[in-house]
């Protein structure tokens, strides 16, 4: 996203600089400006109480121990200490790694969809958008819910097919060996259609000279999309992954809904392999009451995110290229 | 259509696995208990449309169908109002600090939003609005994301009309009223949409705010029925349609702004 500077607002041509002119164009600066903050004030004090003065809490109760009966005392580091070795925080994030790398194959399978409804002369292009994007607007704790279901190893549809080749299906979401990548499958399939979107609009922003130069040059439909397509679409796909990065790194209600929380879900033996991050940190702060520690786990997701996003760019040299 | 038959079949293919869970949701929502849970399933529905009804006999669904609405809703217009208003001084008017207090607008959109919850939850909380109407609306009506893009949208109007019209004499809100919001009807409404979507298929903050049955949202309360012991699935299929359908619904009657407003934006809820 490209963040364009504001353009400065000529004002009315210029009169005489007459002493009488130069009042009443300081009286129109104030006025404006009045109104300027005026317009801003219901935002600005809305962000201000919800939304900055939250961040800085958080950062100091990250620093604090939380009693059973609501005070709370500085402790310093001890909650960081803590966090870095505590096992259930290192398997959530690992976990929650892990969803996040594998959840980017959505992006190559968006690009080939989008390339495939982009192609000349192409039918129907409307409908098929509408099947690939119902999963993105459809609420995601039904979403969950479904493929719960689909997943059921006694009565799952899934395993049945499976069973038609006969292949003898896990119990996808409670067996430890399946239960991420189970997830992963509903997590690229619900995102697909999002990111197709994004690539079909990057797509049709492609001049078509390029494709007719390449065309004269003898470069075939396949050499296209290795030439011209792909290092066009790169900043699109730059832009798409770094989306999906700080998106799944926040993963809550698939797992929430598909895992559960509480003591019902430790009792699946997946659990392990399924709280991420986020799950975590919504039990130690509703769950559990411990929202120092709550605190200081949502300060490293933050730290995550700024490396994971800050490595992003330092790498885009290497293969997003801007035309 | 002859000529793209291989990649028509590839597409296909591929919608096919887009909808056929939400084909099997509708199948086991119109089935017994006993038919879905029978080995190997049948793929035909019965036509048990009583199981809609069960659904609201085990969640106050009328009570929580009626907050996502409101929820969704009054967010929507509270947003879409507030956030035009602070976009268009940001676009277009001339105040002290405007550049700084922008970039600190801009910094809340980087940080992820679980960073804010237990202060948030505090303030809700010390207000006594836990369990209300309140608790599920008042943060949701700020949004550092909702005047960043109609920022970008303004600023791409023509500003000629607005000359004129302050040669005319009409101040600030005139303008704003008369001229900016119709001109940027498509932004608003592509913005309006974004907030609808996310609001009503939120989870987190509803989850955690409003934990009685009445006050909670069609989120909270379906996913409240995950983990209970006896899971009647063709209930659960039936209630989670019935929860998505409204905002579905609305996508497909408004698709074309719906995907305009994600491909411009292109932030993710």
């Amino acid at each position: 996203m490209t963040v364009t500077t504001t353009p400065q607002r000529d004002t009315l041509p210029a009169r005489a600089p007459t002493a009488a002119a130069g009042q009443q164009r300081r009286r129109g600066r104030l006025k404006e400006a009045l109104w300027g903050y005026a317009f801003i004030a219901p935002t600005g004090l809305g962000i201000a109480v919800f939304y900055l003065w939250p961040v800085l809490q958080t950062a100091y109760f990250s620093l604090t121990e939380w009693g059973a009966f609501g005070g709370h005392t500085w402790t310093g580091l001890d909650n960081y200490r803590r966090l870095s070795s505590d096992p259930e925080v290192g398997r959530a994030l690992v976990n929650t790694l892990t969803y996040t790398g594998l959840g980017l194959l959505s992006i190559p399978l968006a690009i080939g969809f989008a390339v495939l409804l982009n192609r000349k002369g192409m039918r129907f292009v409307g409908f098929y958008r509408t099947l690939f994007f119902l999963p993105v607007v459809t609420m995601p704790v039904a979403i969950a819910m479904v493929w719960r279901w689909l997943y059921n190893g006694d009565y799952g549809l899934t395993n049945y097919l499976l069973s038609l080749i006969g292949i003898d299906g896990p119990n996808w979401v409670a067996d430890p060996a399946t239960a991420l990548y189970a997830l992963v499958v509903v997590g690229v399939w619900s995102s697909v259609g999002y990111n197709l979107i994004i690539f079909l609009a990057g797509l049709q922003a492609i001049p078509k000279e390029y494709y007719e130069a390449a065309a004269i040059d003898g470069a075939g439909p396949f050499r296209q999309f290795i030439s011209v397509t792909l290092p066009l679409l790169s900043p699109t796909a730059f832009f798409v992954s770094v989306v999906s990065v700080i998106g799944s790194l926040q993963l809550f209600d698939l797992v929430y809904v598909m895992a559960g929380s509480g003591a019902g879900a430790r009792a699946n033996p997946a659990f392990p392999r399924l709280e991420t991050v986020v799950q975590l940190f919504y039990d130690r702060a509703f769950v559990t009451n411990d929202r120092g520690y709550a605190a200081a786990i949502v300060m490293m997701l933050l730290l995550v995110i700024v490396v994971l996003t800050a490595v992003q760019f330092r790498f885009q040299k290497r293969w997003v290229h801007y035309a | 259509m002859r000529k793209n038959l291989g990649v028509h079949t590839i597409l296909i293919a591929a919608a096919l696995a887009m909808v056929a869970p939400f084909g099997w949701q509708i199948v086991t929502s119109l089935k017994s208990l006993s038919n879905a849970t029978k080995v190997p399933p049948s793929l035909l529905p019965e036509g048990r449309w009583d199981n809609y009804g069960k659904v609201f006999d085990v969640l106050p669904f009328g009570h929580q169908f009626l907050n996502t609405v409101l929820m969704a809703g009054l967010r929507t217009i509270g947003q879409v109002l507030f956030c035009s208003m602070a976009a268009y001084a940001f676009a277009r008017l001339r105040f002290p600090g405007r550049n700084v207090l922008f970039g600190i607008l801009l910094s809340v959109l980087m940080v992820p939003p679980q960073l804010f919850i237990i202060p948030q939850y505090q303030i809700i909380s010390s207000l006594g609005w836990l369990n209300s109407l309140q608790a599920l609306v008042v943060p949701g009506l700020f949004s550092a994301f909702g005047v960043f893009l109609l920022r970008q949208f303004f600023l791409g109007l023509p500003k000629e009309l607005e000359e004129a019209a302050a040669i005319d004499g009409a101040g600030p809100v005139r303008i704003y009223w008369s001229i900016v919001l119709p001109l940027a009807r498509p932004g608003l409404v592509a913005l309006a949409l974004l907030v609808l979507l996310w609001s009503w298929n939120d989870l987190f903050w509803p989850l955690v705010v409003n934990t009685d049955p009445g006050k909670m949202t069609l989120s909270a309360g379906l996913a409240s029925l995950q983990g209970q012991f006896q899971t009647d699935y063709p209930v659960l299929m039936a209630g989670s349609l019935l929860a998505s359908l409204p905002i579905i619904a609305v996508f497909t009657v408004l698709q074309r702004q719906f995907i305009q407003g994600i491909a411009t934006s292109g932030i993710k809820g």
